[in-house]
Protein backbone atom coordinates (compact mmCIF):
# COMPACT_ATOMS: atom_id res chain seq x y z
CA UNK A 1 0.00 0.00 0.00
CA UNK A 2 1.22 3.77 -0.36
CA UNK A 3 1.49 6.29 2.78
CA UNK A 4 1.64 9.69 2.01
CA UNK A 5 3.98 10.79 4.73
CA UNK A 6 3.57 15.17 5.08
CA UNK A 7 6.15 16.66 7.32
CA UNK A 8 4.44 19.69 9.08
CA UNK A 9 5.90 23.05 8.82
CA UNK A 10 7.91 24.73 11.61
CA UNK A 11 8.71 28.14 12.66
CA UNK A 12 12.03 27.99 11.04
CA UNK A 13 10.59 26.00 7.77
CA UNK A 14 8.07 28.55 7.36
CA UNK A 15 10.64 31.23 7.40
CA UNK A 16 12.58 29.68 4.30
CA UNK A 17 15.52 28.33 6.73
CA UNK A 18 16.95 25.11 5.00
CA UNK A 19 18.48 23.36 8.36
CA UNK A 20 22.14 23.11 8.63
CA UNK A 21 24.86 21.50 7.07
CA UNK A 22 24.27 18.31 9.43
CA UNK A 23 20.65 18.43 9.59
CA UNK A 24 20.99 17.94 5.22
CA UNK A 25 23.19 15.38 6.16
CA UNK A 26 21.93 13.23 8.06
CA UNK A 27 18.39 13.38 6.14
CA UNK A 28 20.48 12.33 2.95
CA UNK A 29 21.99 9.60 4.76
CA UNK A 30 17.82 8.24 6.09
CA UNK A 31 16.89 8.96 2.10
CA UNK A 32 19.43 6.73 1.00
CA UNK A 33 18.56 3.80 3.64
CA UNK A 34 14.66 4.23 1.83
CA UNK A 35 15.80 4.49 -1.50
CA UNK A 36 18.04 1.16 -0.96
CA UNK A 37 14.85 -0.53 0.84
CA UNK A 38 12.95 0.28 -1.97
CA UNK A 39 10.12 2.24 -0.01
CA UNK A 40 10.28 5.66 -1.84
CA UNK A 41 8.18 6.52 -5.04
CA UNK A 42 8.21 10.51 -4.73
CA UNK A 43 9.24 13.29 -2.66
CA UNK A 44 10.30 16.58 -2.01
CA UNK A 45 10.19 19.52 0.18
CA UNK A 46 8.07 22.87 -0.48
CA UNK A 47 7.93 26.52 -0.44
CA UNK A 48 6.69 28.41 2.42
CA UNK A 49 3.42 28.84 2.78
CA UNK A 50 4.61 32.85 2.29
CA UNK A 51 4.89 31.85 -1.06
CA UNK A 52 1.62 29.83 -1.59
CA UNK A 53 -2.00 29.98 -2.10
CA UNK A 54 -5.41 29.09 -1.38
CA UNK A 55 -8.71 28.70 -3.25
CA UNK A 56 -11.78 28.69 -1.76
CA UNK A 57 -14.99 27.40 -2.80
CA UNK A 58 -18.42 28.78 -1.70
CA UNK A 59 -21.45 26.44 -1.79
CA UNK A 60 -22.41 27.86 -5.29
CA UNK A 61 -18.53 27.53 -6.79
CA UNK A 62 -17.55 30.92 -6.91
CA UNK A 63 -13.51 30.89 -5.77
CA UNK A 64 -11.72 32.88 -3.61
CA UNK A 65 -8.57 32.90 -3.95
CA UNK A 66 -5.86 33.41 -0.52
CA UNK A 67 -2.62 34.49 -0.37
CA UNK A 68 -0.20 33.19 1.86
CA UNK A 69 1.37 33.52 4.24
CA UNK A 70 -1.21 31.10 6.60
CA UNK A 71 -1.06 31.53 10.32
CA UNK A 72 -1.77 27.82 11.71
CA UNK A 73 1.94 26.68 11.61
CA UNK A 74 1.78 22.86 12.70
CA UNK A 75 -1.37 22.04 10.27
CA UNK A 76 1.23 23.40 7.45
CA UNK A 77 3.01 21.15 5.48
CA UNK A 78 6.96 21.51 4.63
CA UNK A 79 7.58 18.40 2.48
CA UNK A 80 6.00 15.21 1.38
CA UNK A 81 6.81 11.91 0.24
CA UNK A 82 5.07 9.14 -1.35
CA UNK A 83 6.05 5.29 -0.01
CA UNK A 84 5.14 1.70 -1.14
CA UNK A 85 5.09 -0.22 2.51
CA UNK A 86 3.58 -3.42 3.66
CA UNK A 87 1.50 -1.26 6.51
CA UNK A 88 0.79 1.90 8.28
CA UNK A 89 3.04 -0.08 11.20
CA UNK A 90 5.75 0.06 8.57
CA UNK A 91 5.69 3.10 7.26
CA UNK A 92 5.68 4.24 11.39
CA UNK A 93 8.87 2.45 12.08
CA UNK A 94 10.63 4.04 9.14
CA UNK A 95 9.25 7.10 10.41
CA UNK A 96 11.09 6.56 14.03
CA UNK A 97 14.51 6.26 12.57
CA UNK A 98 14.47 9.42 10.63
CA UNK A 99 16.68 12.33 12.40
CA UNK A 100 13.93 15.02 12.31
CA UNK A 101 13.74 17.00 15.65
CA UNK A 102 11.32 19.64 17.35
CA UNK A 103 8.49 18.66 14.45
CA UNK A 104 5.86 16.37 13.71
CA UNK A 105 4.53 14.14 11.00
CA UNK A 106 1.71 12.94 9.57
CA UNK A 107 1.25 9.86 7.72
CA UNK A 108 -1.94 8.96 5.19
CA UNK A 109 -2.97 5.83 3.85
CA UNK A 110 -3.57 6.97 0.14
CA UNK A 111 -7.08 5.45 -0.69
CA UNK A 112 -6.98 2.06 -2.85
CA UNK A 113 -9.86 -0.04 -3.86
CA UNK A 114 -9.43 -2.09 -0.78
CA UNK A 115 -10.93 1.17 1.15
CA UNK A 116 -13.59 1.72 -1.30
CA UNK A 117 -14.57 -1.68 -0.91
CA UNK A 118 -14.82 -1.21 3.45
CA UNK A 119 -16.34 1.99 3.42
CA UNK A 120 -18.96 1.53 0.48
CA UNK A 121 -19.24 -2.14 0.15
CA UNK A 122 -18.57 -4.39 -2.94
CA UNK A 123 -20.94 -3.86 -4.80
CA UNK A 124 -20.98 0.55 -4.75
CA UNK A 125 -17.24 0.01 -5.50
CA UNK A 126 -18.24 -2.29 -9.14
CA UNK A 127 -20.89 -0.10 -10.06
CA UNK A 128 -18.56 2.65 -9.31
CA UNK A 129 -15.53 1.16 -11.73
CA UNK A 130 -18.32 0.42 -13.93
CA UNK A 131 -19.03 4.17 -14.41
CA UNK A 132 -15.47 4.99 -14.65
CA UNK A 133 -14.61 2.36 -17.14
CA UNK A 134 -17.71 3.31 -19.54
CA UNK A 135 -16.79 6.85 -20.76
CA UNK A 136 -13.32 4.62 -21.85
CA UNK A 137 -15.02 1.99 -23.66
CA UNK A 138 -17.37 4.52 -25.57
CA UNK A 139 -14.08 6.63 -26.81
CA UNK B 1 0.09 -10.84 23.79
CA UNK B 2 -1.48 -7.08 22.63
CA UNK B 3 -2.40 -7.40 18.40
CA UNK B 4 -0.62 -3.97 18.87
CA UNK B 5 3.02 -5.24 19.92
CA UNK B 6 2.19 -8.09 17.29
CA UNK B 7 1.97 -5.56 14.40
CA UNK B 8 5.02 -3.49 15.86
CA UNK B 9 6.94 -6.36 15.90
CA UNK B 10 6.24 -7.51 12.41
CA UNK B 11 7.00 -3.77 11.13
CA UNK B 12 10.54 -3.34 12.94
CA UNK B 13 10.92 -7.06 11.23
CA UNK B 14 10.13 -5.64 7.88
CA UNK B 15 12.32 -3.11 8.28
CA UNK B 16 15.14 -4.73 9.41
CA UNK B 17 15.22 -8.51 8.63
CA UNK B 18 17.08 -8.00 5.54
CA UNK B 19 19.93 -5.91 6.96
CA UNK B 20 19.93 -8.30 9.90
CA UNK B 21 20.61 -11.54 7.90
CA UNK B 22 22.99 -10.02 5.68
CA UNK B 23 25.20 -8.56 8.47
CA UNK B 24 25.18 -11.82 10.13
CA UNK B 25 25.84 -13.30 7.02
CA UNK B 26 28.94 -11.72 6.46
CA UNK B 27 30.11 -12.66 10.24
CA UNK B 28 29.25 -16.30 9.56
CA UNK B 29 29.35 -16.93 5.89
CA UNK B 30 26.31 -19.10 5.69
CA UNK B 31 23.19 -17.77 4.97
CA UNK B 32 21.08 -20.72 5.82
CA UNK B 33 22.59 -20.25 9.92
CA UNK B 34 22.52 -16.21 9.67
CA UNK B 35 18.40 -16.69 8.68
CA UNK B 36 18.27 -19.12 11.67
CA UNK B 37 19.89 -16.63 13.89
CA UNK B 38 17.91 -13.86 12.86
CA UNK B 39 14.96 -16.01 13.64
CA UNK B 40 15.60 -16.66 16.84
CA UNK B 41 16.27 -13.31 17.45
CA UNK B 42 12.42 -12.69 16.55
CA UNK B 43 11.26 -15.63 18.55
CA UNK B 44 13.19 -13.60 21.51
CA UNK B 45 11.71 -10.00 20.80
CA UNK B 46 8.04 -11.88 20.03
CA UNK B 47 8.25 -13.25 23.95
CA UNK B 48 10.25 -10.34 25.60
CA UNK B 49 8.70 -7.58 23.91
CA UNK B 50 5.30 -7.42 24.76
CA UNK B 51 6.41 -7.19 28.82
CA UNK B 52 9.19 -4.92 28.13
CA UNK B 53 7.94 -2.46 25.21
CA UNK B 54 9.54 -2.25 21.54
CA UNK B 55 12.92 -0.86 22.94
CA UNK B 56 14.23 1.95 21.22
CA UNK B 57 16.87 0.78 18.65
CA UNK B 58 15.13 -2.48 17.73
CA UNK B 59 17.15 -3.24 15.36
CA UNK B 60 20.41 -3.15 17.25
CA UNK B 61 19.09 -5.09 19.97
CA UNK B 62 17.90 -8.01 17.62
CA UNK B 63 21.59 -7.57 16.08
CA UNK B 64 22.78 -7.70 19.55
CA UNK B 65 20.81 -11.69 20.61
CA UNK B 66 21.34 -12.88 16.92
CA UNK B 67 25.16 -12.49 17.51
CA UNK B 68 24.74 -13.90 21.09
CA UNK B 69 23.01 -17.06 19.70
CA UNK B 70 25.63 -17.53 16.87
CA UNK B 71 28.42 -17.31 19.53
CA UNK B 72 26.33 -19.97 21.95
CA UNK B 73 25.35 -22.14 18.18
CA UNK B 74 28.71 -22.43 16.68
CA UNK B 75 30.88 -23.11 20.51
CA UNK B 76 28.39 -26.00 21.03
CA UNK B 77 29.11 -27.22 17.07
CA UNK B 78 33.16 -28.99 17.44
CA UNK B 79 33.66 -29.25 14.08
CA UNK B 80 33.14 -25.51 13.21
CA UNK B 81 35.86 -24.90 15.47
CA UNK B 82 37.69 -22.41 12.83
CA UNK B 83 34.64 -20.17 12.56
CA UNK B 84 34.58 -19.72 16.09
CA UNK B 85 37.91 -18.10 16.18
CA UNK B 86 36.69 -16.31 13.32
CA UNK B 87 33.96 -15.26 15.22
CA UNK B 88 35.46 -14.11 18.53
CA UNK B 89 37.79 -12.25 16.03
CA UNK B 90 34.89 -10.40 14.15
CA UNK B 91 33.40 -9.18 17.12
CA UNK B 92 36.14 -7.97 19.38
CA UNK B 93 37.25 -5.81 16.28
CA UNK B 94 33.64 -4.63 16.03
CA UNK B 95 33.73 -3.14 19.44
CA UNK B 96 30.46 -1.16 17.66
CA UNK B 97 28.24 0.69 19.94
CA UNK B 98 24.83 -0.71 19.85
CA UNK B 99 23.50 2.56 18.14
CA UNK B 100 25.73 2.58 15.39
CA UNK B 101 25.11 -0.87 13.63
CA UNK B 102 22.06 0.66 12.29
CA UNK B 103 24.04 3.00 10.20
CA UNK B 104 26.95 0.58 9.51
CA UNK B 105 28.64 0.96 6.06
CA UNK B 106 28.78 -2.16 5.01
CA UNK B 107 25.54 -3.05 5.42
CA UNK B 108 23.81 -2.31 2.30
CA UNK B 109 26.63 -4.34 0.63
CA UNK B 110 26.01 -6.84 2.71
CA UNK B 111 21.92 -7.05 1.45
CA UNK B 112 23.29 -7.25 -2.08
CA UNK B 113 25.44 -9.63 -1.35
CA UNK B 114 22.63 -11.63 0.37
CA UNK B 115 20.04 -11.10 -2.90
CA UNK B 116 23.06 -12.30 -5.12
CA UNK B 117 23.79 -15.64 -2.76
CA UNK B 118 19.75 -16.44 -1.96
CA UNK B 119 19.53 -16.21 -6.12
CA UNK B 120 22.76 -18.14 -6.47
CA UNK B 121 22.39 -20.38 -10.00
CA UNK B 122 22.95 -23.48 -8.01
CA UNK B 123 19.08 -23.16 -6.97
CA UNK B 124 16.03 -23.24 -8.87
CA UNK B 125 14.44 -20.29 -9.88
CA UNK B 126 11.70 -21.54 -7.30
CA UNK B 127 13.88 -21.72 -4.15
CA UNK B 128 15.56 -18.65 -5.98
CA UNK B 129 12.21 -17.30 -5.40
CA UNK B 130 11.46 -18.45 -1.66
CA UNK B 131 14.79 -17.70 -0.34
CA UNK B 132 14.50 -14.16 -1.75
CA UNK B 133 11.20 -13.39 -0.18
CA UNK B 134 11.74 -14.69 3.01
CA UNK B 135 15.41 -13.29 3.85
CA UNK B 136 15.14 -10.03 1.63
CA UNK B 137 11.52 -9.18 1.71
CA UNK B 138 10.96 -10.36 5.35
CA UNK B 139 7.53 -12.57 4.07
CA UNK B 140 6.51 -15.30 7.01
CA UNK B 141 6.74 -18.56 5.23
CA UNK B 142 2.95 -18.90 5.51
CA UNK B 143 2.44 -15.72 3.52
CA UNK B 144 5.36 -17.19 1.06
CA UNK B 145 2.97 -20.37 0.81
CA UNK B 146 -0.48 -18.34 0.56
CA UNK B 147 0.96 -16.43 -2.34
CA UNK B 148 2.14 -19.80 -4.21
CA UNK B 149 -1.21 -21.35 -3.39
CA UNK B 150 1.08 -24.28 -1.37
CA UNK B 151 0.70 -25.82 2.36
CA UNK B 152 3.15 -23.76 4.58
CA UNK B 153 4.85 -27.01 5.30
CA UNK B 154 5.36 -27.65 1.40
CA UNK B 155 6.92 -23.96 1.35
CA UNK B 156 8.96 -24.79 4.71
CA UNK B 157 10.46 -27.68 3.07
CA UNK B 158 11.41 -25.95 -0.20
CA UNK B 159 13.43 -23.22 2.07
CA UNK B 160 14.93 -25.89 4.13
CA UNK B 161 16.29 -27.62 0.87
CA UNK B 162 17.46 -24.50 -0.56
CA UNK B 163 19.43 -23.22 2.51
CA UNK B 164 20.93 -26.68 2.97
CA UNK B 165 22.03 -26.59 -0.82
CA UNK B 166 23.64 -23.22 -0.41
CA UNK B 167 25.53 -24.59 2.54
CA UNK B 168 26.12 -27.92 0.60
CA UNK B 169 27.67 -25.42 -2.61
CA UNK B 170 29.63 -23.56 -0.16
CA UNK B 171 28.17 -20.38 -2.14
CA UNK B 172 30.35 -17.98 -1.18
CA UNK B 173 28.42 -14.58 0.68
CA UNK B 174 29.98 -11.78 -2.14
CA UNK B 175 28.69 -9.86 -4.82
CA UNK B 176 30.38 -11.74 -8.15
CA UNK B 177 32.30 -9.96 -10.33
CA UNK B 178 33.88 -9.49 -13.77
CA UNK B 179 32.11 -12.14 -16.64
CA UNK B 180 30.62 -13.92 -13.87
CA UNK B 181 28.64 -10.59 -12.62
CA UNK B 182 25.96 -10.68 -15.51
CA UNK B 183 25.23 -14.14 -15.37
CA UNK B 184 24.33 -14.19 -11.58
CA UNK B 185 22.24 -11.00 -12.02
CA UNK B 186 20.60 -12.30 -14.51
CA UNK B 187 19.29 -15.42 -12.05
CA UNK B 188 18.55 -12.37 -9.18
CA UNK B 189 16.48 -11.00 -12.20
CA UNK B 190 14.65 -13.64 -12.79
CA UNK B 191 13.50 -14.52 -9.69
CA UNK B 192 12.51 -11.16 -8.87
CA UNK B 193 10.05 -10.64 -12.45
CA UNK B 194 9.30 -14.29 -12.07
CA UNK B 195 7.05 -12.45 -8.05
CA UNK B 196 5.72 -9.96 -10.34
CA UNK B 197 4.59 -12.01 -12.89
CA UNK B 198 2.94 -14.83 -10.39
CA UNK B 199 0.94 -11.89 -9.14
CA UNK B 200 0.05 -9.70 -12.19
CA UNK B 201 -1.12 -13.07 -14.25
CA UNK B 202 -2.06 -15.55 -11.89
CA UNK B 203 -5.66 -16.06 -11.92
CA UNK B 204 -6.19 -18.24 -8.77
CA UNK B 205 -5.76 -17.12 -5.04
CA UNK B 206 -7.30 -14.04 -3.03
CA UNK B 207 -6.71 -10.67 -5.21
CA UNK B 208 -4.80 -9.36 -1.85
CA UNK B 209 -2.39 -11.66 -2.17
CA UNK B 210 -1.50 -11.18 -5.41
CA UNK B 211 -1.47 -7.42 -5.36
CA UNK B 212 1.14 -8.00 -2.68
CA UNK B 213 3.00 -9.82 -4.75
CA UNK B 214 3.85 -7.33 -7.22
CA UNK B 215 4.54 -4.69 -4.72
CA UNK B 216 6.71 -7.06 -3.19
CA UNK B 217 8.60 -7.58 -6.42
CA UNK B 218 8.77 -4.01 -7.20
CA UNK B 219 10.43 -3.29 -3.96
CA UNK B 220 12.71 -6.21 -4.51
CA UNK B 221 13.40 -4.73 -8.16
CA UNK B 222 14.13 -1.06 -6.40
CA UNK B 223 15.92 -2.62 -3.87
CA UNK B 224 18.52 -3.98 -6.37
CA UNK B 225 18.44 -0.80 -9.04
CA UNK B 226 19.98 1.62 -5.33
CA UNK B 227 22.62 -1.48 -4.35
CA UNK B 228 23.49 -2.72 -7.99
CA UNK B 229 22.97 1.15 -9.48
CA UNK B 230 25.35 0.86 -11.79
CA UNK B 231 23.71 -1.83 -13.98
CA UNK B 232 21.16 -0.88 -16.99
CA UNK B 233 18.95 -4.19 -16.28
CA UNK B 234 17.98 -3.50 -12.61
CA UNK B 235 16.71 -0.13 -13.57
CA UNK B 236 15.12 -1.37 -16.93
CA UNK B 237 13.35 -4.41 -14.27
CA UNK B 238 12.03 -1.52 -12.59
CA UNK B 239 10.52 -0.05 -15.23
CA UNK B 240 9.31 -2.67 -16.58
CA UNK B 241 7.03 -3.87 -13.55
CA UNK B 242 5.92 -0.52 -12.93
CA UNK B 243 4.54 0.03 -15.88
CA UNK B 244 3.10 -2.78 -15.77
CA UNK B 245 1.53 -2.37 -12.75
CA UNK B 246 0.39 0.90 -13.34
CA UNK B 247 -2.51 -0.84 -15.08
CA UNK B 248 -3.47 -3.39 -12.50
CA UNK B 249 -6.48 -1.66 -11.21
CA UNK B 250 -7.67 -0.01 -15.19
CA UNK B 251 -7.09 -4.18 -16.10
CA UNK B 252 -10.09 -5.88 -14.86
CA UNK B 253 -13.77 -5.32 -15.12
CA UNK B 254 -16.35 -4.87 -12.25
CA UNK B 255 -16.95 -9.06 -12.81
CA UNK B 256 -13.17 -9.18 -12.66
CA UNK B 257 -12.92 -9.88 -16.08
CA UNK B 258 -10.02 -8.50 -18.16
CA UNK B 259 -9.89 -5.36 -19.80
CA UNK B 260 -7.76 -5.31 -22.78
CA UNK B 261 -5.12 -2.60 -23.33
CA UNK B 262 -6.91 -0.96 -26.16
CA UNK B 263 -10.17 -0.66 -24.08
CA UNK B 264 -8.50 0.25 -20.38
CA UNK B 265 -9.56 3.68 -19.25
CA UNK B 266 -6.19 5.49 -18.78
CA UNK B 267 -7.59 7.65 -16.33
CA UNK B 268 -7.14 4.77 -13.88
CA UNK B 269 -3.53 4.38 -14.87
CA UNK B 270 -1.09 5.04 -11.69
CA UNK B 271 0.19 8.10 -12.63
CA UNK B 272 2.95 7.85 -9.82
CA UNK B 273 4.16 4.07 -11.04
CA UNK B 274 4.16 5.30 -14.53
CA UNK B 275 6.25 8.33 -13.78
CA UNK B 276 8.96 6.60 -11.71
CA UNK B 277 9.24 3.31 -13.86
CA UNK B 278 9.97 5.75 -16.88
CA UNK B 279 12.78 7.64 -14.49
CA UNK B 280 13.96 4.16 -14.48
CA UNK B 281 14.13 3.28 -18.00
CA UNK B 282 16.44 6.95 -18.50
CA UNK B 283 18.25 5.76 -16.22
CA UNK B 284 18.54 1.96 -18.08
CA UNK B 285 19.32 3.53 -20.97
CA UNK B 286 21.87 6.01 -19.95
CA UNK B 287 23.88 3.34 -18.75
CA UNK B 288 23.36 1.15 -22.21
CA UNK B 289 19.75 -0.48 -22.19
CA UNK B 290 20.06 -2.94 -24.62
CA UNK B 291 19.23 -5.90 -22.83
CA UNK B 292 15.83 -7.97 -22.78
CA UNK B 293 14.18 -6.02 -20.08
CA UNK B 294 15.11 -2.94 -21.27
CA UNK B 295 13.80 -3.50 -24.67
CA UNK B 296 10.34 -4.28 -22.69
CA UNK B 297 10.12 -2.14 -20.76
CA UNK B 298 10.41 0.18 -23.85
CA UNK B 299 7.41 -1.29 -25.16
CA UNK B 300 5.77 -0.88 -22.42
CA UNK B 301 6.26 2.98 -22.00
CA UNK B 302 5.24 2.98 -25.59
CA UNK B 303 1.57 2.36 -24.01
CA UNK B 304 2.14 4.63 -21.05
CA UNK B 305 3.12 7.58 -22.89
CA UNK B 306 -0.27 7.28 -25.22
CA UNK B 307 -2.92 9.31 -23.99
CA UNK B 308 -5.50 7.27 -25.90
CA UNK B 309 -4.97 3.75 -27.29
CA UNK B 310 -5.11 5.36 -30.82
CA UNK B 311 -2.02 7.67 -30.16
CA UNK B 312 0.50 4.26 -29.67
CA UNK B 313 3.29 4.33 -31.59
CA UNK B 314 3.20 0.89 -33.14
CA UNK B 315 6.19 1.81 -35.45
CA UNK B 316 8.47 1.71 -33.00
CA UNK B 317 6.87 -0.65 -30.77
CA UNK B 318 6.85 -2.83 -34.12
CA UNK B 319 11.38 -1.84 -34.07
CA UNK B 320 11.76 -2.77 -30.88
CA UNK B 321 10.00 -6.06 -30.87
CA UNK B 322 12.23 -6.46 -34.01
CA UNK B 323 15.53 -6.29 -31.56
CA UNK B 324 13.92 -8.39 -29.34
CA UNK B 325 13.52 -11.23 -31.36
CA UNK B 326 17.26 -10.37 -32.60
CA UNK B 327 17.83 -10.90 -28.66
CA UNK B 328 15.99 -14.12 -27.15
CA UNK B 329 15.41 -15.43 -31.08
CA UNK B 330 12.06 -16.55 -29.57
CA UNK B 331 9.43 -17.30 -32.23
CA UNK B 332 6.38 -15.97 -29.59
CA UNK B 333 8.31 -12.98 -29.73
CA UNK B 334 8.12 -12.73 -33.64
CA UNK B 335 4.26 -13.49 -33.41
CA UNK B 336 3.83 -10.33 -30.80
CA UNK B 337 6.13 -8.71 -33.69
CA UNK B 338 3.40 -9.57 -36.41
CA UNK B 339 0.54 -8.53 -34.21
CA UNK B 340 2.96 -4.70 -33.83
CA UNK B 341 3.79 -4.61 -37.36
CA UNK B 342 -0.26 -4.94 -38.33
CA UNK B 343 -0.60 -2.26 -36.08
CA UNK B 344 1.99 -0.55 -37.83
CA UNK B 345 1.86 -1.24 -41.69
CA UNK B 346 -1.76 -2.85 -42.14
CA UNK B 347 -3.08 -6.81 -41.55
CA UNK B 348 -1.57 -7.59 -44.73
CA UNK B 349 2.08 -6.75 -43.33
CA UNK B 350 1.28 -8.49 -40.38
CA UNK B 351 0.44 -11.36 -41.94
CA UNK B 352 3.38 -11.70 -43.83
CA UNK B 353 5.08 -12.06 -40.79
CA UNK B 354 3.24 -14.64 -39.74
CA UNK B 355 3.74 -16.68 -42.46
CA UNK B 356 7.46 -17.21 -41.63
CA UNK B 357 6.58 -19.11 -38.52
CA UNK B 358 3.96 -21.59 -39.81
CA UNK B 359 6.67 -24.41 -40.12
CA UNK B 360 8.40 -23.86 -37.15
CA UNK B 361 8.08 -26.32 -35.00
CA UNK B 362 7.42 -25.00 -31.45
CA UNK B 363 4.50 -23.10 -32.45
CA UNK B 364 2.72 -26.05 -34.48
CA UNK B 365 0.45 -26.71 -31.68
CA UNK B 366 0.50 -22.78 -30.31
CA UNK B 367 -3.51 -22.06 -30.13
CA UNK B 368 -2.25 -17.79 -30.67
CA UNK B 369 -0.63 -18.41 -33.96
CA UNK B 370 -3.90 -19.42 -36.20
CA UNK B 371 -5.96 -17.15 -33.47
CA UNK B 372 -3.75 -14.18 -34.73
CA UNK B 373 -3.90 -15.37 -38.32
CA UNK B 374 -7.77 -15.30 -38.33
CA UNK B 375 -7.75 -12.19 -37.21
CA UNK B 376 -5.77 -10.51 -39.92
CA UNK B 377 -7.35 -12.38 -42.45
CA UNK B 378 -10.85 -11.38 -41.23
CA UNK B 379 -9.16 -7.76 -41.56
CA UNK B 380 -8.35 -8.35 -44.81
CA UNK B 381 -11.85 -9.77 -46.55
CA UNK B 382 -10.45 -13.50 -46.97
CA UNK B 383 -13.51 -14.86 -44.60
CA UNK B 384 -13.04 -18.62 -45.89
CA UNK B 385 -9.34 -18.70 -44.50
CA UNK B 386 -9.99 -16.89 -41.27
CA UNK B 387 -12.78 -19.52 -40.47
CA UNK B 388 -10.36 -21.86 -40.81
CA UNK B 389 -7.64 -20.44 -39.20
CA UNK B 390 -9.88 -19.72 -36.52
CA UNK B 391 -11.14 -23.37 -36.08
CA UNK B 392 -8.03 -24.58 -35.84
CA UNK B 393 -7.18 -22.39 -32.79
CA UNK B 394 -10.36 -23.87 -30.99
CA UNK B 395 -9.18 -27.44 -31.66
CA UNK B 396 -5.26 -26.33 -30.30
CA UNK B 397 -6.78 -24.47 -27.22
CA UNK B 398 -7.30 -25.88 -23.73
CA UNK B 399 -9.12 -23.02 -22.12
CA UNK B 400 -13.02 -23.43 -22.51
CA UNK B 401 -14.42 -19.89 -22.49
CA UNK B 402 -10.98 -19.05 -25.44
CA UNK B 403 -12.26 -22.18 -27.28
CA UNK B 404 -16.13 -20.41 -27.25
CA UNK B 405 -14.65 -16.78 -27.71
CA UNK B 406 -12.75 -18.26 -31.35
CA UNK B 407 -15.43 -20.47 -31.94
CA UNK B 408 -17.88 -17.97 -32.15
CA UNK B 409 -15.37 -15.64 -34.48
CA UNK B 410 -15.11 -18.59 -36.93
CA UNK B 411 -19.11 -18.56 -37.26
CA UNK B 412 -19.06 -15.22 -38.07
CA UNK B 413 -16.31 -15.19 -40.41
Amino acid sequence: MKVMVLGKATERSEAGEFGTAEEFAAMDLFNEKLVEAGVVLAGDGLQPTSKGKRVAFDADGNTTVIDGPFAETKELVAGFSIWEVASMDEAVEWVKRSPLRNCEVELRKVLDAEDFAESFGAEIAAAEQQLRTEPAANQ
Amino acid sequence: MTSATQQAIDAVWRVESARLIAGLARVVSDVGLAEDLAQDALVAALEQWPESGVPDNPGAWLMAVARRRGVDTIRRAVTLQSKVELLGREFSDHQTPMDEIEFDPHVEDDVLRLMFTACHSVLSVEARVALTLRMVAGLSTEEIARAFLVQTTTMAARITRAKKALTEANVPFEVPVGEELADRLSSVLEAVYLVFNEGYTATGGGQWARAELCQEAMRLGRMLAALAAGESETHALVALMEIQASRLRARTGPDGEIVTLDKQNRARWDRLLITHGLAALDRAEELGGTGSYAIQAKIAACHARAPRAEDTDWVRIASLYGDLVVLTRSPIVELNRAVAVSMADGPAAGLAVTDGLLDVAALRNYHLLPSVRGDLLAKLGRSMEARAEFERAAELTSNEAERAHLLARASSS
